[in-house]
């Protein structure tokens, strides 16, 4: 893992909570949708916050396929579940809300997670894989770690 | 009383769609990229042009955004109906764990003890944000 790699996991942290609270915020201006008007939906594509928060989970989708090419699903995992963290942080430094010893504790855990899985190798090195790249990766029986 | 159970089934039914739509969406853009391998790599031979050209041409990568477009509509939907500090956090831990098992069960990844522990940690700690 190189520093590089290591700041395309920082931004995938960092733009999927953004762009969660850009979409929250338009559907509230829009209001509750009807199942009978699900139509509503695509017209709320067009909406100023929803536009905002789609371009920013787009930049985080780009971001999360980088670290998909090189690293496991479940590395990359603590990675986008350390967005939860960042939306506490924004919520307690930025709003200046409360945050109870409770969602203190939760954020510890998920850091923690995250320190757990980076000490890890990043990589799960399937046999074959070069030579063969069509076939389902599903379908190799023999997986041995690697450190990238 | 029927209203609240009705709703309490309704966020289970989202949520749920919502935690299958984005773990159908993560293993199959996973299996993708391992397919595809190192975009790094790529975009040294190829350029930024091949390296995205590899991508979207790559069959698993469509159906993986499909579902991912599905999970995307169905958090729309929910948030429309439902709180943000509840479907957020519920679909997300819900979404690590689903993803652990099928990471270790379709993509044969090596979900060593650490791993497990980090997505039990995770999920704890994001329902623990939520309240």
């Amino acid at each position: 893992m190189t520093f590089r790699r290591y700041l395309v996991l920082a931004f995938v942290s960092v733009s999927a909570p953004f762009g969660d609270t850009m979409l929250d915020q338009g559907m509230k201006h829009i209001g509750p949708v009807s199942i009978n008007h699900l139509d509503t939906l695509f017209h709320a594509v067009s909406t100023p916050w929803i536009a905002g928060g789609i371009v920013m989970l787009i930049a985080f989708f780009a971001s999360y396929l980088t670290a998909l090419s090189w690293a496991d699903l479940t590395y990359v995992l603590p990675a986008t579940s350390f967005g939860n963290v960042v939306v506490a942080l924004l919520a307690r430094f930025w709003q200046h809300e409360h945050i109870s010893l409770t969602r203190w504790a939760g954020i510890f855990l998920i850091t923690a997670a995250v320190g757990f899985v980076t000490q890890g190798p990043s990589y799960t090195e399937h046999e074959r894989q070069d030579a063969v790249p069509v076939p389902d990766t599903a379908m190799v029986p023999e997986a041995k770690e690697v450190c990238r | 009383m029927i209203a609240i159970q009705h709703s309490s089934l309704m966020n289970v039914v989202m949520i749920g769609c919502i935690v299958v739509a984005a773990t159908f969406g993560d293993v199959l853009i996973a299996s993708a990229m391992r397919q595809i391998g190192d975009l790094d790599t790529i975009k040294e031979k190829h350029g930024l042009g091949g390296a995205i050209l590899a991508v979207i041409t790559n069959v698993r990568f469509l159906c993986g955004v499909s579902a991912m477009a599905l999970s995307f509509f169905s958090l729309l939907f929910a948030l429309s109906h439902a709180d943000l500090s509840l479907v957020v956090p519920a679909s997300a831990s819900l979404t690590v764990v689903t993803n652990t098992i099928a990471a270790k069960l379709f993509l044969r990844e090596n979900v060593d003890k650490r791993r497990w522990l980090a997505a039990l940690c995770i999920c704890i700690g994001v329902v623990l944000v939520a309240h």
